[in-house]
């Protein structure tokens, strides 16, 4: 069988594993394909080798194929979210200044409780606060808005603003920047500079966030369809296979080579194991399910997703709501979804939508086969988002 | 307003800068400034008000151009990437060839494409020049490790030079891999081992 080779972009980031695992480990090969994986030094640069044509899939931020839909950002054309590749993964930390002024106020770092956070934050704050974030359109600056507007830090005013993860220990070190949200390894790598502590993970805040999705163009959804199969199928496999124990230690050592991240592998390993250094005392925190890759349906678009961030983008930019949520439902595609992993053992929901932050307990869902567990999906503040409601 | 087309370019090698400037006022009278470093550089270029921003693609400091997309004041101007359905050609030959540019919305594709032709051919001539440095630069380097695995070879054997090259010639052809990637993989090995 001849082996159709799949440019495809991601950014060298810790949650770009399934990709590089598909390729890594066969799962692509199984399916007759090879990923031809490219290296992209920016979301913008990834976007528009995926809009203009140089590649035929991409990871992307999860809000960037619905901004794309919205007409907002540099290019338009349609693309589609056709899985969801991982879900959190995010953290928030702070300079060595402020994490100085947060200890000398008694502020015990625990990593968990974002209400507490942003409170003990809102006591040392004595300016408005900036926050650096990688890109304008993604989970980072929906978690920010969502877990301070709603702060005393919003009465002090505080500012996201866009500084790509390479210049962000700079940034901390001049003060351009006094926290930040970031993808691993960036927040490690800010640890082991001493540009700062971590704060919280993203989970805090959102405890189940669609991150990264895997998108391609409509059109070539359109005319490719099998080799959009074999593609999400191997991906699929790549984030079983990541997720499921034992495997931790290999996957960390494959993200660490050269291609990929150049990174030590114990560095990597922090994120897959959710066991995090938070400061240059080397204290650690560990949290359970710091990224997901495949439980919990983990990898399905849910419409519901995709609302919610149409929802936070048009409220803050002043769009038409309801437009904004039907423009952004038909971009994750729950239905290619359903269509091209029959044919695996995925359990596919009854519903392409849910209640976003109704699920406080493991739940037992409506599926295919019968037995879907749905993780906890809860917002930090236990407010429920109604996709169907305005 | 003046007619003339404002131009930023974003580059922080200054070489680089000077050539991509050249090769824009040669082409047109364009009003041409360069931003060189990444700090606060929404609002610098939001001060020049220029018509086009041409960078890098492999400039990570492209995603705080994107903040300009989000542009919402009354004297902010909206930006798009090639806003013209007419230019997407021509964004297609752009990224190619390794350059994004930024378009203030409503600009005519007529005006825009010499500017974008002659920055496109720069970027192209750019690109080949970096791609030739970084094979010789790799050429040297697997020059050297060869030369490494070949003197390991003679002390440990007691071998010539010659008979040398052709063990990890061999080596290399029987486990289908580059003579290179032999000698790295006996280097680093013998590293561990010492």
């Amino acid at each position: 069988m001849k082996m159709v080779r799949l440019p495809t972009a991601f950014v060298p980031l810790v949650d770009a594993a399934p990709l590089i695992v598909a390729e890594e480990m066969g799962f692509a090969r199984e399916e007759g394909i090879a990923l031809d994986l490219i290296a992209a030094p920016s979301w913008s640069s990834v976007r528009d080798m995926l809009a203009f044509g140089r590649v035929d899939a991409a990871q992307l931020l999860s809000p960037v194929p619905v901004a794309m839909a919205l007409g907002l950002g540099g290019v338009t054309q349609p693309v589609s979210a056709v899985s969801v590749l991982s879900v959190n993964g995010n953290v928030i930390g702070v300079s060595r200044a402020l994490e100085d002024r947060l200890r000398a106020s008694g502020y015990g770092f625990d990593f968990h409780d974002a209400a507490g956070a942003a409170r003990a934050l809102v006591a040392v704050a004595d300016r408005p606060l900036v926050f650096g974030v990688p890109f304008p359109f993604s989970m980072h600056v929906e978690l920010l808005h969502y877990w301070l507007e709603s702060s005393g830090l919003a009465e002090k005013g505080f500012e996201v603003r866009t500084v790509p993860p390479p210049l962000m220990v700079r940034a901390l070190a001049e003060g351009d920047v006094d926290a930040f949200c970031v993808g691993e390894p960036w927040g490690s790598a800010a640890v082991e500079a001493g540009a700062g502590a971590l704060l919280l993970p993203g989970k805090a805040v959102w405890s189940f966030a669609p991150e990264k999705v895997l998108a391609v163009r409509t059109d070539w959804a359109e005319t490719e369809p099998h080799l959009l199969g074999k593609l999400m199928r191997a991906v699929w496999r790549a984030g079983r296979w990541l997720d499921a124990p034992g495997h931790r230690t290999s996957a960390a050592e494959i993200l660490a080579q050269k291609p990929y991240l150049d990174l030590p592998s114990e560095v990597v390993d922090r994120a897959l194991s959710g066991r995090l250094t938070i400061s240059s005392h080397a204290e650690q925190r560990l949290v359970d399910g710091f990224v997901a890759f495949h439980e919990g349906a983990a990898n399905f678009p849910w419409r519901s997703q995709a609302k919610w961030i149409a929802h936070r983008l048009a409220g803050r930019l002043g769009l038409d709501e309801a437009q904004a949520r039907a423009r952004a439902a038909e971009v994750f595609r729950s239905d290619i979804y359903r269509a091209q992993m029959a044919s695996t053992g995925a359990d596919l929901p009854g519903a392409s939508e849910k209640l976003e932050g109704a699920i406080r307990e493991e739940t037992a869902v409506a599926s295919r086969k019968g037995g879907l567990m749905l993780p906890p999906d809860a917002f930090f503040d236990g407010r429920v988002f109604d996709p169907d409601r305005i | 307003m003046s007619d003339r087309i404002t131009i930023v370019v974003v580059e922080e090698d200054r070489e680089r800068a000077i050539s991509i400037v050249d090769a824009l006022r040669a082409s047109g009278p364009y009003d041409v400034h360069v931003i060189g470093n990444a700090s606060s550089l929404a609002r610098r270029i939001g001060a020049l008000a220029p018509d086009v921003v041409l960078i890098d693609i492999d400039n990570p400091t492209r995603d705080m151009l994107e903040e300009l997309t989000l542009a919402s004041g009354p004297l902010e101007r909206p930006v798009a990437m090639f806003v013209s359905g007419a230019a997407s050609g021509l964004a297609r030959e752009a990224v190619e060839a390794g350059l994004s540019a930024y378009v203030v919305d409503g600009m005519q594709p007529d005006r825009l494409k010499p500017v974008l032709d002659a920055a496109i051919a720069r970027f192209q001539m750019m690109r080949q020049m970096r791609r030739e440095l970084a094979e010789t630069r790799r050429a040297l380097e697997e020059r050297k490790v060869i030369d490494r695995a070949k003197g390991l070879l003679m002390k440990a054997r007691g071998i010539e030079e010659e008979e040398a090259y052709a063990l990890l010639r061999k080596a290399a052809m029987d486990q289908g891999r580059r003579v290179a990637d032999v000698a790295e993989a006996l280097v680093t090995a013998s590293g561990l081992l010492s």
